[in-house]
């Protein structure tokens, strides 16, 4: 514990003010660590590594990774993130994000960086709810639950994030929760590693606003649902259907092999040089 | 070089190579598609990328994406596409990654009219997105004209570290004119002004005497943050007044400081006469026309035509309103630069031409106007 401490502490940026701005008890800062200890571990330079984001509890995350970090707009950072690996195309891009941030606003760019199959890591953390602006309902809001605008319950559907991800065409699509930091930060460390869209969605919890307001206790009574409620990829493959209503499914949900957007257009570049030898660009 | 018969909008995608544009992100929309469509083809034989994105908030994103990854980008898109791009040219003003813009304006509101010409963007250009920010806007009278001002657009991009809106119209866009096009080699670029400090002096957003702080690409070794949150030096949100004012004031005071430079304007005869044409765009075509009818049957007509609409050529317009007694400005919307006209000669008499029908305005209806004088 001490060692990966001091690994954590070396990838903050010790010239940003802390504390940071999240609630105390709140689940992102383990995503966080989770994100920085892949890192570590895959022993990446930290020059070639950016961590995109947009807006919302989630998009504060950058700003603390010493990094090349950029805090984007509202649901656009996966847009930002496709120029950045389209220009450099050797960097890691992370793209950390809300679940109304990745879903709502930014849920045409999130199908699209899926479906280009575009190198990008996402990392959805998903405590549905719109923290920030105080607990607003969002795409994953569970149906009859309390929001401050669902104050008689909810009456949409949740989006079902990854299933999204994998119809949509992403190379690597898994889940965890805040509750399971080490698993998570193995899933971090394979869809890094992977050549493609990858997805991970993190099952948080907001127990300064959707717990709150839900009755559902403090920060670590919702971590304790988040350990009751999720089954392994494995333990749900051998359970029926109907049993797995309500259960967190964690792990791997989808890895396949296809054929990456940057190095296609790698070959767009070899094509368009090979048809026509260089003109002067005013012939 | 040969002497082509090309449109204005394939010049600026001649002129963004020459410039050095090595990314350009899309989506497809009348009357600029032939822009998009040329890159893409183009680019790729220069190693450059080409992206069609999902929309025009993810184009003008993936192009400051791809700008701080240090290429040079460019996006091209019209009306609709540039109400949505309204976001991130205001995310481009505040974290000061440049990138150019090219608008070829047609008649609106909302879908209007894709194919017919107009002006009416020109408030937009200056006032779309929320904030106070600053901003440049250039607009080319012809094909040749589109390729220069295309590069001076990515020149003045690098060196204010701005967003620059190439404000077209749909004639300029779609004409066709004789050019001849300079060399490659003969062109001037402005490359970015990087850094050479030790990464950790650099300071991204660092008051270094010369209000535009030089720019270290990512993955060069410099790490950074980016925010579209207010930030002090180090790019870190702050909430602080004293490091909030001394950005609002820097980022003003870099165009503010450089206004000679960027305002580009063309005067014929406004020294000696009473009557001026004030003038941009196709228009000022028309305009040229209507002076050179006026000038025959010996009026004292002058004619100003402004290549760079924001910031507004204030100086010009009062030196004008110094010895002209009649400013008249034609542009094919209700009255959008009239009134910048009319803030700096309010002391005289400006006639508005205006037509915004997606018709062009005639070379009679501006001598119409010169001669009820």
């Amino acid at each position: 514990m001490t060692r990966e401490t001091h690994d954590e502490y070396e990838y903050l940026r010790h010239t940003k003010k802390f504390p940071n701005v999240w609630c105390s008890g709140c689940g992102i800062g383990i995503v966080m660590a989770a994100l920085i200890r892949a890192v570590d571990r895959m022993e990446l330079n930290k020059d070639d590594v950016a961590v995109i984001s947009g807006i919302g509890c989630t998009g504060r995350m950058p700003v603390y990774l010493d990094f090349n970090t950029m805090h984007t707009t509202h649901g656009r950072a996966l847009a930002f993130a496709t120029g950045l690996k389209l220009a450099q195309p050797r960097l890691n891009v992370i793209v950390v994000m809300g679940d109304g941030d990745a879903l709502a606003i930014g849920g045409n760019h999130f199908i699209h960086a899926a479906r280009r199959n575009i190198d990008l890591t996402a990392i959805v953390v998903n405590n549905s709810i719109y923290g920030m602006t105080g607990g607003q309902y969002s795409p994953t809001t569970p149906m009859d639950s309390l929001a401050s605008t669902a104050p008689y319950g909810n009456v949409e559907q949740p989006m079902p994030i990854c299933d999204l991800a994998i119809v949509a065409g992403a190379s690597f699509v898994a889940r965890s929760t805040v509750y399971h930091a080490i698993e998570m930060d193995r899933l971090i460390e394979q869809a890094i590693q992977k050549q493609g869209f990858s997805l991970i969605e993190v099952i948080s919890y907001c127990h300064t606003t959707f717990g709150r307001i839900n009755k559902l206790g403090t920060a670590v009574d919702m971590m304790r649902i988040l350990k009751e409620k999720s089954i392994s990829k494995a333990a749900s493959d051998k359970l029926p259907a109907q049993e797995l209503s309500g259960k967190i499914v964690r792990g791997v949900l989808c890895n396949q092999d296809k054929p990456e957007f940057t190095a296609l257009y790698q070959q767009v570049i070899e094509r368009a040089q090979q048809s026509e030898s260089n003109k002067d660009i005013t012939s | 070089m040969k002497v082509k018969l090309m449109q204005g909008n394939e010049a600026v995608a001649w002129g963004a190579l020459a410039a050095g544009c090595r990314f350009f992100a899309g989506y497809p929309i009348t009357p600029s598609t032939e822009i998009a469509e040329i890159l893409s083809r183009e680019l790729p034989k220069l190693g450059g990328k080409f992206i069609q994105m999902e929309d025009e908030i993810a184009s003008l994103a993936a192009c400051i994406g791809a700008s701080v990854g240090g290429l040079k980008s460019m996006t091209a898109t019209s009306g609709p596409g540039f109400s949505l791009m309204q976001e991130h040219i205001g995310y481009a003003a505040m974290t000061e990654i440049p990138c150019v813009l090219v608008n070829v304006q047609r008649l609106g509101p909302s879908t209007g009219q894709p194919t017919s010409v107009s002006q009416g963007d020109v408030m937009q250009a200056r006032w779309g997105t929320h904030g106070d920010h600053p901003i440049i806007a250039l607009s080319p009278i012809s094909v040749r004209q589109s390729f220069d001002l295309t590069v001076t657009a990515f020149n003045f991009s690098e060196l204010y570290r701005t967003p620059v809106i190439l404000l077209m119209d749909e004639v300029i866009g779609h004409m066709r004119e004789k050019v001849e096009l300079p060399e490659a080699a003969d062109v001037l670029r402005v490359e970015r002004n990087g850094t050479s400090v030790p990464p950790e002096w650099y300071k991204p957003y660092g008051d270094t005497g010369s209000d535009v702080p030089p720019l270290a690409n990512f993955g060069t070794g410099y790490r950074y943050h980016v925010t579209g949150l207010f930030h002090d030096q180090m790019g870190y949100p702050t909430q602080r007044l004293d490091e909030i004012d001394p950005w609002i004031e820097r980022v003003h005071r870099k165009i503010d400081r450089n206004i000679h430079d960027i305002t580009l304007f063309e005067e014929d005869g406004t020294q000696f006469a009473k009557t001026v044409v004030v003038s941009y765009g196709a228009t000022a075509r028309s305009a040229r026309h209507a002076v050179k009818l006026a000038r025959r049957r010996r009026s004292k007509v002058g004619l100003a035509t402004l290549f760079t609409i924001w910031p507004f050529a204030e100086e010009l317009v009062s030196r004008i309103a110094d010895t002209a007694s009649h400013i008249i400005v034609p542009e094919m919307n209700r009255g959008q630069l009239a009134l910048e006209v009319e803030r700096i000669a309010g002391r005289r008499k400006v006639t508005r031409v205006n037509q915004a029908n997606g018709e062009m305005i005639t070379p009679q209806m501006i001598l119409n106007a010169i001669e009820a004088n």
